[in-house]
């Protein structure tokens, strides 16, 4: 067995909290930053009621995969989220992850959530592959998405429309297999 | 094109509106042939009752925010109500980026092979782009289904992303492609949309 699913160096993934005046005001702070909304989304930007935020954290406790909320080890403070949909079928889910604050940014919370999801897609939810797509030219979460394994799949042309700009939508990919050989979690082993 | 042009009728098929009553009877017979779900829908296969069918109809009608468009594929042989070979749909339409999804199904192998698709694709990418003003349309397919590959690459569709092993079918894996096609890439093309015999 793995060791701790929700415990990594930097961060943990935690539940979601409808009931949490805290979480509902970072989800709305969030949102004030059009930018995070629109490398999140294609949906028109909007500034997020309160009622809004509170909806998406009472979702992300009730769908098929799993939603969590990534807080730092030491507080309670919310830094992002990360979403797996899952269609269980075909064994494939789709990925959603976002760091809320700029301040926040570019300090390995991103690529941590990644892997920790990851493990919990494959050894947990037993999936075949994960998904995700990612506006052209969202460099640093295209690095952050390859190192964690996923390899990219194609590109819908024209996908979105930008300030008069077309940018296209990037699909990539990770298969149990892509995922085992970057991943050196995978072969923890507890001897038993 | 023109203003005068139809936008719903082809040569030898129409695209009509759903008529609960019926439709959910023939629907029903179709959810009972599992090679032809498997062409056209990623969820398990599952026969369907013509009253659970109806339920569909109607949950759909209450969901869509206008942003889904749904048309019957009826003959034209008897001018009058026609029979009921497929459908079709625009759907997924996100307004703001003028972009949305194409699906669209013959049901009976009878049916196939009769240019009856090919008439129906026209129509709805008239509609889609001249109506709806979209500016560029995904068809999704599924790596065996490679008649339905072939037929929107003849459209112009282009592959331009390929999901390894999404799919699960008969213990084996299968990707599951996306197709688009953009408006301009029509632009030339005007004289696809036209039929010879716009009465």
């Amino acid at each position: 067995m793995n060791s701790h699913l929700f415990q990594g160096s930097l961060l943990r993934l935690t539940a979601a909290n409808p009931d949490s005046s805290a979480d509902v005001d970072a989800l709305m702070r969030w949102a004030r930053d059009s930018e995070y909304l629109r490398l999140q989304e294609g949906d028109p930007a909007m500034p997020r009621s309160a009622a809004r935020a509170k909806e998406i954290l009472s979702n992300a406790q009730d769908h098929d995969g799993a939603t969590f909320i990534l807080r730092p080890l030491d507080d309670e403070r919310a830094l992002g989220f990360v979403g797996l949909w899952a269609n269980w079928t075909h064994g494939d889910a789709w990925l959603g992850i976002g760091i809320g604050d700029r301040a926040d940014w570019s300090k390995g919370y991103g690529s941590e959530a990644l892997r920790l999801a990851l493990r919990y897609a494959f050894t947990e939810l037993n999936l075949h592959r994960v998904s995700l797509t990612v506006l052209e030219g969202n460099a640093r979460a295209i690095r952050a998405y390859e190192k964690a394994g996923f390899v990219l799949e194609g590109q819908a042309r024209h996908y979105s429309r930008y300030d008069g700009q077309w940018y296209g939508e990037v699909f990539m990919g990770v298969l149990r297999e892509d995922w085992e050989e970057k991943d050196s979690s995978s072969k923890i082993q507890v001897p038993n | 094109m023109s203003i005068s042009d139809q936008l719903f009728e082809g040569e030898h098929i129409r695209l009509a509106p759903l008529d609960p009553e019926k439709d959910a009877e023939t629907e029903s017979k179709w959810t009972h042939d599992p090679d032809y779900q498997r062409l056209i829908s990623a969820q398990p296969v599952r026969p369907l009752s013509p009253g659970q069918i109806k339920k569909k109809y109607e949950e759909a009608e209450k969901e869509k925010k206008h942003n889904q468009f749904v048309f019957a594929l009826r003959t034209r042989e008897d001018d009058g109500a026609g029979r009921l070979i497929g459908f079709a749909r625009i759907e997924h339409i996100e307004w703001n980026h003028a972009h949305g999804g194409l699906a669209l199904g013959i049901a009976s192998p009878d049916d196939r092979g009769k240019g009856y698709g090919t008439e129906a694709l026209r129509l709805l990418l008239r509609y889609a782009f001249d109506e709806l003003n979209l500016h560029r349309l995904t068809a999704t397919v599924f790596e065996y289904n490679t008649v339905a590959l072939r037929f929107f690459e003849k459209a112009g569709f282009v592959i331009e992303v390929r999901r390894r092993q999404a799919l699960n079918r008969d213990g084996k894996r299968w990707d599951w492609l996306h197709l688009g096609l953009l408006r301009e890439e029509m632009k030339d093309k005007d004289s696809r949309f036209k039929f010879q015999d716009s009465n």
